[in-house]
């Protein structure tokens, strides 16, 4: 999408190169103990959590939604699936609130198609507090208040569960995932 | 080691070796090779060397049958995967393996560890693994022990393949009682390489160092290829329990990373992973192929316990773990990479001129055995084999129809068979999106995977078939072979290597034996008709429970080369209103035999299938790579179920209805080879194009409405729909 990329280390502690950061899926540390729970202890975490609170963009997608949890950056956990089984699907989101760095350019009501890939993806939030900024058009998982995209109040830190990135082509099924990194990409910009 | 006495059977009670799973004349054969008793770190070695599955006793005779050779061969059977050029400087690596009966000990823990072991013989060859793909037998789901099986593997599966991050892309399930107590579960590994980055077990020369790399090693998974692969099952299999191994997917994956990192640094010689045999196997095989020794001290092995035995040192099959083989000058290179991915590593022993293997342990010699003794000679047993005595019966054992069936009724039955019904339950349980190369996913005849940085497109299929292969085992592994080659043309692609995973019985019975032999004969034929070679194979015998033996099920695993990709390929889902629909291959089969409509209406296995016709079979795959080509939307063999389900599957998978006409009904559902519906716009050219190829071709009807219509026999398209989606819920 033309952004200059890096990877960093997870033992390595500065992010002061960037000017946004993502935490992608995958299964850090195998998900044991709990998901993310390792992961949130890494010592790159502290600079997340910076920039974080200097109101960067911080990105979690899937696995990095439940680190971003985990590391209380952002409110709620993740709990496995109401079935207790992995769901990998195309399912459908509809826009709830622009007011994050990742759906800033779309309207809410607006419907996304976009691939789910997760086993604890079952969004809990007893303190109400999480912004639900998208939300399943069909609950897959059992999620609170169907929430698929939780942001903090100030919107720069963001967690999604289905996979953005896996909705870039048309020979993928969807390309609505550019949409919300796009979004993401302009505000890493300003 | 101690083993529960309770286990054994009276010919073997009494002696270690017999414990072991060696025979008799085995032994005295290890007596007379060494020309003396051998020691037990010696005789744990051959107990794991020589058993049925690490040494391909019973089924080598007969291996030799298969062609094996073609200029894009680049590694043929015997090293740990099959490697093929694809062009342009990419390799191809490819394996398929068993883990029959870890999976109906622990179901969850031996899919997993079946999973896990694949994809490190990949990785092995210096290449990333990208997919996985399984194919799997169980018993009748309405028994609760079949479903805990099934279930158990599914969820090893998905567990693993998806934390160690390898998408799952394709497979296959069926379900037959022949498999209750005999669960199948064959996994497929694809893995792609640059030339250059090619790896080999192989020592290099005498002076290098032999570095254990990955998982400390444990008591778990001790005789795994002896004890619980090459043997039947009874009722005291469930203590057979801590022969399975524990897999842990996130060190497999921090192993990728640091081995990918060792081969791009060019840090490594060869590489050989522990899988079945454990440390006898890693340091027996490489010695043997590079013709060189190896001095090894088992006090360096990092352990997960303490206390173990050297026994039990050179045969635990603890997962997770590769044995490097490193110039002197590189190994603090080899154990820095280690570190930085968190993998444990020891140095264990250094390559010698001797020949021999060498092993010590708190400071004693405890094996000294010439390298090959334990691997190129092994025993190798012609065994006796046989046609069995009710072949003719079953071939004259047929169904007379007096009436033609309710074929609305039949369509749906048939629908609701778990081995026709929607597999969505199973798939969407893995991860098969992960690298983003899946092009046509899980679901279709074949899978599509992209090559990143090129046009080149992999069409993937495994295919296997117990009734079919049961009724006649040479028309069987024919045959498979053929409808491989079709899945993989209907994508657009040309074959180009086959790995085959034959699952049979006990080799002890000439019944069993005579099957192996006709399967494996089919399976030749065929790979001589189209020109491709088998590339690697796994067999696995002894799949029998208290005397009963399986169907033989010989999968086969079919990779195709597109040169240049088209997007969107044909898919399932691509049917619409008004578009045209034709047969390619013969439109007048009525052979019934084996096919899934006479076992459900009727209850019957039974008859003989058709016989593959090579000439037809040619002008079918050439037609339907040319289809491919000119952008036809649906292209989809005609297989299990016939021609009804095919349909049926377009219409559910599209939203739209159908309108056909036919002569006999049995055409519906005969499965015999060699055909395949188009789905197209009148504008493509089909007739000319099959016409070209020498294919027969027949329009059948056209696409449109809300109902399939079957000559008077309506079905609507929701309704069928329902029923194929609500299998295993």
């Amino acid at each position: 999408m033309g952004a200059a990329t890096d990877l960093v280390w997870h033992a390595e502690s500065s992010l002061a190169a960037f000017d946004a950061v993502v935490l992608p899926g995958g299964f850090a540390h195998g998900d044991y103990l709990r998901t993310g729970a390792i992961a949130a202890l890494s010592p790159i975490m502290a600079a997340v959590a910076g920039m974080a609170q200097a109101g960067r963009p911080v990105l979690g997608i899937c696995n990095g939604f439940q680190v971003l949890c985990e590391a209380g950056l952002l409110p709620g956990a993740l709990i496995a699936n109401r079935d207790l089984a992995f769901i990998c699907r195309s399912i459908e989101v509809a826009v709830v609130d622009s007011g994050s760095m990742l759906t800033a350019g779309l309207e809410p009501g607006e419907v996304l198609r976009l691939p789910l890939n997760s086993y604890e993806g079952n969004y809990v939030d007893p303190s109400e507090i999480g912004r639900v900024v998208l939300s399943y058009r069909e609950d897959p998982n059992g999620s609170q208040n169907a929430a698929a995209a939780i942001a903090n109040a100030a919107g720069n830190v963001v967690g999604i569960m289905p996979h953005p990135e896996r909705a870039s082509a048309e020979w993928l099924g969807s390309v609505d995932g550019n949409r919300l990194l796009d979004s993401f990409l302009k505000a890493a910009a300003a | 080691m101690t083993l529960d006495q309770e286990e054994l059977s009276e010919e073997t009670a009494p002696t270690l070796h017999g414990q072991l799973g060696l025979t008799n004349d085995e032994y005295q054969r290890i007596v007379g090779m060494l020309d003396r008793e051998p020691r037990p770190a010696e005789l744990a070695m051959f107990s794991v060397m020589w058993s049925e599955h690490c040494s391909y006793k019973s089924s080598r005779a007969h291996l030799g049958r298969f062609p094996t050779e073609a200029p894009w061969v680049v590694v043929g059977p015997g090293e740990n995967a099959g490697v093929v050029d694809i062009g342009d400087g990419w390799l191809v690596a490819i394996r398929i393996e068993s883990h029959n009966h870890p999976s109906f000990v622990e179901p969850f823990q031996g899919a997993a560890t079946g999973v896990g072991g694949i994809i490190r013989d990949i990785f092995t060859m210096g290449a990333r693994p990208i997919a996985l793909w399984d194919s799997l037998r169980f018993g009748p789901q309405d028994q609760p022990h079949n479903r805990y099986l099934f279930r158990g593997v599914v969820s090893g599966i998905a567990s693993y393949g998806n934390a160690v991050g390898v998408p799952t892309v394709g497979g296959e399930v069926a379900f037959a009682e022949h498999y209750s107590s005999n669960p199948l579960v064959n996994v497929m590994c694809l893995g792609l390489l640059r030339a250059e980055d090619l790896v080999l077990a192989t020592t290099g020369r005498p002076g290098n160092r032999a570095v254990l790399l990955g998982a400390a090693t444990g008591r778990d998974g001790i005789g795994g290829a002896s004890v619980l692969a090459s043997a039947s099952f009874d009722e005291v299999a469930a203590r057979k329990r801590p022969s399975v191994q524990v897999g842990d997917p996130f060190l497999e994956k921090k192993l990728i990373e640091a081995c990918l990192e060792l081969y791009e640094r060019d840090l490594v010689i060869g590489i050989q992973d522990l899988g079945a045999g454990g440390l006898s196997c890693a340091i027996s095989e490489p010695t043997s192929r590079a013709g060189t020794g190896i001095d090894v001290d088992l006090d360096r092995v990092h352990t997960r316990e303490s206390g173990m035995t050297a026994p039990e040192l050179l045969m635990s099959e603890s997962q997770e773990r590769m044995l490097a083989f490193v110039e002197p000058a590189l190994v603090d290179d080899v154990l820095a990479v280690a570190a930085r991915w968190e993998i444990d590593a020891s140095e264990i022993g250094t390559v010698t001129e001797s020949s021999e293997v060498r092993v010590v342990a708190g400071g004693e010699p405890v094996a000294q055995l010439p390298a090959t003794a334990l691997t190129l000679d092994a025993p190798r047993y012609d065994r006796p084999l046989g046609a069995p005595s009710w072949m003719e019966d079953l071939w004259s054992n047929t169904v007379h129809f007096v009436q033609p069936p309710d074929i609305a009724g039949s369509v749906l039955q048939l629908l609701a068979e778990p081995e026709l019904g929607s597999k969505a339950r199973i798939f969407e349980q893995y991860d098969h999106m992960l690298f983003l190369n899946t092009v046509v996913g899980p679901g279709h005849d074949a899978t599509l995977l992209r090559v990143k940085g090129t046009q080149k497109g992999l069409a993937v299929s495994t295919d296997g078939d117990g009734r079919l292969c049961y009724l006649d085992p040479l028309r069987g592994g024919s045959r498979l072979v053929w409808e491989a080659a079709l899945n993989v043309a209907l994508l657009g692609a040309e074959p180009m290597a086959v790995v085959d995973n034959l699952n049979f019985g006990n080799p002890e019975k000439p019944d069993v034996m005579w099957q192996f032999r006709e399967v494996v004969e089919g399976i030749a034929q065929a790979c001589e008709f189209l020109g491709i070679p088998v590339v690697g194979g796994n067999v696995s015998f002894y799949n029998e429970t208290s005397g009963l033996d399986i169907y033989p099920t010989p999968v086969i695993g079919m990779l195709g080369l597109i040169e240049e990709l088209l997007l969107p390929p044909p898919r399932l889902d691509r049917a619409e209103e008004g578009m045209a629909i034709w047969i390619v291959g013969t439109d007048w089969a009525v052979n019934l035999a084996g096919s899934v409509f006479e076992k459900v209406t009727f209850g019957h296995v039974g008859g003989r299938p058709s016989a593959p016709d090579p000439t037809m079979g040619r002008a079918v795959l050439g037609t339907a790579r040319r289809l491919a080509a000119a952008g036809a939307p649906v292209l989809h063999d005609i297989s299990s179920g016939g021609l009804a389900i095919a349909l049926a599957e377009i219409c559910i998978a599209s939203g739209v209805g159908a309108d056909i006409s036919y002569n006999d009904w049995r055409h519906l559902f005969s499965e015999d080879p060699h055909r395949f519906l188009v789905v197209a716009p009148e504008s493509v050219e089909a007739n000319d194009l099959a016409q070209d190829e020498g294919a027969p071709i027949q329009r059948l009807g056209s696409m449109g409405g809300a109902e399939l219509r079957l000559g008077r026999f309506t079905l609507d398209v929701d309704a069928m729909s329902d029923v194929f989606n609500s299998n295993f819920a």
